[in-house]
């Protein structure tokens, strides 16, 4: 056996590194022994020591290449994705410090990191997966932990009933997408991604064999219809894993399935682009139309990422270079804004307990630049310039027009004049209204601001600075 | 470096100046400084291109310069300006200059209120630098969304519903032309969004041109308040506070005729000669619609704002009327209307502020109360009904010209009806300056009021300058812009 063929799996074998570490180090420094004023800090800064060291060295893509027989399928782009994941998560586990060193979460720390991180491991097989049976693992293995995550506030009745609701939903879907395989390994004899396309011929089994997987991916994207467990779920769950579910858990998922249609189902590109035509449709209207009416900024949140998962397959319709590096880029915008969005919800939420948008009135007076960033965010979502939002948008809208979806970008763009009206009204609660018993004033500590830094500066700097958009376009391909 | 660059430089530079300073003096120090420095820049600007053009540089754009930016869309930041965008950038260093002192009186969080204001003005002159498809688009959403925060913290009245009503409408609009955008670089062919490069080109099919020409049309429409999509503007206007009143109206509407001109019918005057007549008709609806309505309004904010819809709406239809007379008179009405209106806001504001209603009919006999604002607020009103002397006259005159050498019926029925509100216009001014200035007070506290303060007392002679300037020595500008008519005129039959 060639063992260099491991190398492709740098990534991979980084990660296991990581979590080992944290995991033995979880079992030798718990909080109870290393308890300094009731503060355990070597807890929150060691695992963001170790991630980040495991981001910076990954940073830089390697050679394409096959493991195993053609099960690992290694290309640069690959890289690209796993890193901005890595960021993701580096900066929600910067942001969860607050939320770990909580009295009722402390003892479970490490859990914590090591099942986030486990979620984070499956992604990345999936995303580098040559082979459907390589591909399912991934995902069930992103999906199993992340189910104990959404419960991680299990004596609160919401977050208990937020992971019963997402390991069924989940379970399902896997239920679906697995029938899809064998449907397509019954029709093509075959599993390897790349050998399965000589196989397609569009017959009813395989059109059929197509919308299971479909179904099964669309249910971990969160599109319309599938959509239904979202709102809950991320309602229930701490802010800190639905962020991640929104963030990283969806982004990866955008990905693969881009990889996967554009190879796999190459031959029947005309039928899944029907498909999608009306799913991204349907996903950015009925998000949009349900969006104005939350209250709560989490289920707020969560119609937002259904919306704007629809935007991010503006960029898979295509099928095309353009459409995948505008997707890529289109997630890393997403990513910095969101989290910048769900950093000050968390805080806000650890601080005072509130969550509803009438909470946050007159927010701008108390905490200015909570308010800031949280209103650069949402600007940067709702795609408004100069912020990464607004190029973000534009180039996965060019993408699709590039590919003749004329109707799709105009009613894309009318949508975004909805989700304007929304993002807006947390703007107006925060500078315009006023209100009662505001927000007190409080200092956020030190992770949280290095965190929001990080975001804040994301939020500026990736759209003017062109050098991201070009680099992921480097290694970006289509059919 | 090129000089161009300075339009968004200093801008930038006010901006880290204002993040930057603590005491409100140190606030409004860093916007003197800094708008003075944009007027000086764009007095130096347009003295340099004069220069540049009497030195026989023929050029369709000076100071060109293109930095490359997204390479691999074919998106770069092409600036370069011709006689009209030096004549826009001149207007809009005037508004901006002249609505810092206006807002002297700002109490209010002075420090955000000035970030946001010079982001929009940084908008501004972004877009009229600007010759690229994408640096256009993107200068021209900054200005709009700060809108919606200077108009909802700092408005008055029905804040909140204007602001966001204004902003989802212009977004609306932006919707649209972004689709008209990409609808252009596409069918173009073009490897670059360049609007130079486009035209040169000219190979935007006529199927596709009548598509995406509605669209990009409307798109900037819809901020040039062409009717039926004006209603954001009456509310808009009247909500915001005085300075933002006067860049919206004054400069930020602008964009939109400059829009349509520069990109709508430049790059596709095939499809503007064949749809034109459609919103042609819309454009003579916004003249005379606009005039009545604001016969019958008893606010002074929204009188003027649809005075405003008006004489915007001129400005589209002679944009659309295509001919080098017209095109010559849309620019001095952009240019006129921008004066006039910014200097009415800004009295409006004063008197405001005094006041504290702008209801016509509690308000009278301010001439004995409050003489300079009075005999300003006589000037902008005999400016705006097209006085011989003011820019007004020289504005209109021109438009109406320049759509009459047209020869067919359906043209001359149309002026004929657009020149129906000189009269209505001149119903309406004489009307209010009868009514508020003149004649008894209404209000006895009124009696008390202070005249205008040394700030507001620059801004205004600042403005009543320039439109007096305008109306007496047109020649100047028209030298300035004239030629630059010719690359749009050249496709057009």
């Amino acid at each position: 056996m060639d063992y260099s063929q491991f190398l492709y799996m740098k990534e991979e074998l980084s990660l296991v590194a990581v979590i080992a570490i944290i995991l033995v180090a979880d079992f030798f420094m718990s909080p109870d022994a290393h308890k300094k004023g009731g503060k355990p800090r070597l807890n929150t800064f060691m695992p963001i020591l170790v991630l980040t060291i495991h981001t910076v060295i990954n940073l830089f893509p390697g050679q394409a290449g096959d493991a195993f027989g053609g099960m690992y399928h290694y290309v640069p782009m690959h890289t690209i994705i796993k890193s901005i994941l890595s960021i993701g998560t580096l900066i929600i586990f910067l942001m969860a410090h607050e939320w770990m060193a909580r009295e009722d979460t402390a003892h479970k720390q490490g859990e914590f990191y090591v099942l986030t991180l486990s979620t984070l491991l499956g992604m990345y097989f999936m995303i580098s997966a040559g082979h459907f049976l390589m591909f399912f693992i991934g995902l069930e293995t992103a999906s199993i932990p992340m189910a104990a995550l959404v419960a991680f506030d299990k004596y609160r009745h919401n977050s208990a009933e937020a992971g019963a609701k997402y390991i069924l939903s989940s379970l399902f879907s896997s239920g679906l997408l697995l029938y899809g395989i064998s449907l397509i390994y019954g029709t093509t004899g075959t599993l390897y991604f790349d050998d399965i396309p000589a196989g397609i011929n569009g017959n009813a089994l395989q059109i059929m064999a197509f919308a299971f997987f479909f179904v099964g991916m669309g249910f971990k994207i969160s599109l319309v219809p599938f959509h239904l467990w979202t709102a809950d779920v991320y309602q229930g769950a701490p802010t800190m894993v639905t962020s991640y579910l929104s963030v990283v858990s969806k982004s990866s998922a955008a990905f693969v399935l881009m990889a996967v249609l554009i190879k796999v189902f190459a031959p029947i590109i005309a039928q899944w682009q029907e498909v999608l035509f009306w799913i991204t449709i349907a996903s950015i209207t009925i998000a949009n139309l349900f969006a104005i009416r939350q209250q709560n900024l989490k289920r707020f949140m969560a119609f937002s990422a259904i919306s704007q998962a629809g935007y991010i397959m503006l960029g898979v319709i295509g099928g095309s270079p353009e459409g995948m590096t505008a997707l890529v880029y289109y997630v890393l915008v997403y990513l910095v804004a969101t989290l910048g969005v769900f950093a000050v919800i968390a805080i806000i939420e650890q601080k005072t307990g509130k969550v509803n948008m009438d909470d946050y009135n007159g927010l701008y007076l108390t905490n200015p630049k909570l308010s800031v960033l949280m209103t650069l965010a949402l600007f940067s979502l709702a795609g408004i310039p100069p912020f990464a939002g607004f190029f973000s948008k534009f180039f996965i809208f060019m993408a699709a027009f590039r590919e003749g979806f004329h109707l799709l970008v105009f009613i894309a763009l009318v949508n975004t004049v909805i989700s304007l009206y929304y993002y807006l009204l947390i703007v107006k609660a925060m500078f315009i209204n006023k209100s009662e018993s505001p927000v007190i004033a409080f200092k956020s500590d030190v992770y949280s601001r290095i965190g929001m830094l990080i975001c804040l500066a994301g939020i500026l700097l990736i759209g003017i600075a062109s050098i991201f958009y070009e680099v992921i376009d480097q290694f970006s391909f289509g059919i | 470096m090129n000089i161009l660059f300075l339009f968004v430089m200093i801008p930038l530079l006010m901006l880290a100046g204002l993040w930057l300073s603590k005491r409100e003096k140190a606030v409004k120090a860093v916007m003197v400084a800094g708008s003075s420095a944009l007027l000086a820049l764009s007095v130096a600007l347009a003295v340099m291109y004069l220069g540049e053009r009497s030195a026989g540089n023929t050029a369709e754009m000076l100071f060109r310069s293109d930095l490359s930016w997204y390479a691999p869309l074919h998106i770069a930041f092409s600036t370069g300006v011709d006689g009209i965008s030096v004549a826009m950038l001149l207007l809009s260093s005037v508004i901006v200059f002249t609505g810092t002192f206006a807002s002297w009186q700002m109490k209010l969080q002075t420090k955000e209120y000035f970030l946001w204001f010079t982001l929009l003005s940084m908008g501004v002159f972004g877009f009229f630098i600007s010759i690229d498809l994408f640096t256009m688009f993107m200068f021209y959403e900054i200005a709009l969304i700060p809108m919606y925060l200077l108009i909802g913290v700092w408005g008055s009245g029905r804040k909140e519903y204007s602001a966001m009503k204004l902003t989802l409408m212009l977004m609306g609009g932006s919707a649209f032309l972004l689709v008209g955008i990409l609808g252009i670089y596409f069918g173009s062919g073009a490897t670059t969004m360049n609007v130079l490069e486009i035209a040169k080109l000219h190979n935007i099919p006529f199927s596709q041109q009548l598509i995406w020409f509605p669209l990009t049309f409307v798109g900037f429409g819809v901020l040039g308040a062409l009717f039926p999509f004006h209603t954001w503007s009456p509310d808009g206007h009247a909500s915001a506070p005085t300075a933002v009143s006067m860049l919206h109206a004054g400069v930020l509407m602008k964009l939109g005729g400059y829009g349509c001109f520069r990109v709508a019918i430049f790059l596709m005057p095939e499809a503007a000669q064949e749809l034109g007549w459609i919103f042609l008709i819309l454009t003579s609806v916004s003249v005379v619609y606009g005039a009545f309505s604001a016969i019958v309004q008893t606010d002074l904010k929204y009188i003027n704002a649809y005075s405003s819809v008006s004489h915007c709406g001129l400005v589209l239809f002679a944009v659309l009327m295509m001919t080098r007379t017209a095109f010559t008179g849309a620019i001095l009405q952009m240019l006129s209307h921008g004066l006039i209106t910014a200097l009415f806001f800004a009295l409006i504001g004063m008197i405001y502020g005094r006041t504290h209603t702008r209801d016509i009919r509690e308000l009278g006999g301010l001439m004995k109360v409050m003489p300079f604002l009075a005999v300003c607020y006589v000037i902008a009103g005999l400016a705006n009904l097209g006085l011989p002397g003011f820019s007004g006259f020289v504005a209109e005159m021109t438009i109406f010209v320049g759509s009459f050498l047209h020869t067919d019926t359906f043209h001359r029925a149309l002026v004929i009806i657009a020149t129906t509100s000189i009269v209505i216009t001149a119903v309406y001014i004489l009307r209010l300056v009868g009514k508020i200035l003149y004649g008894n007070h209404v209000n006895e506290h009124h009696l008390e009021l202070t005249d205008a303060t040394w700030d507001e007392r620059f801004a205004v002679i600042c403005l009543v300058l320039c439109i007096a300037g305008l109306g007496m020595a047109p020649w100047w500008i028209n030298d300035m812009i004239s030629e630059s008519m010719l690359p749009v005129l050249q496709f057009l039959k």
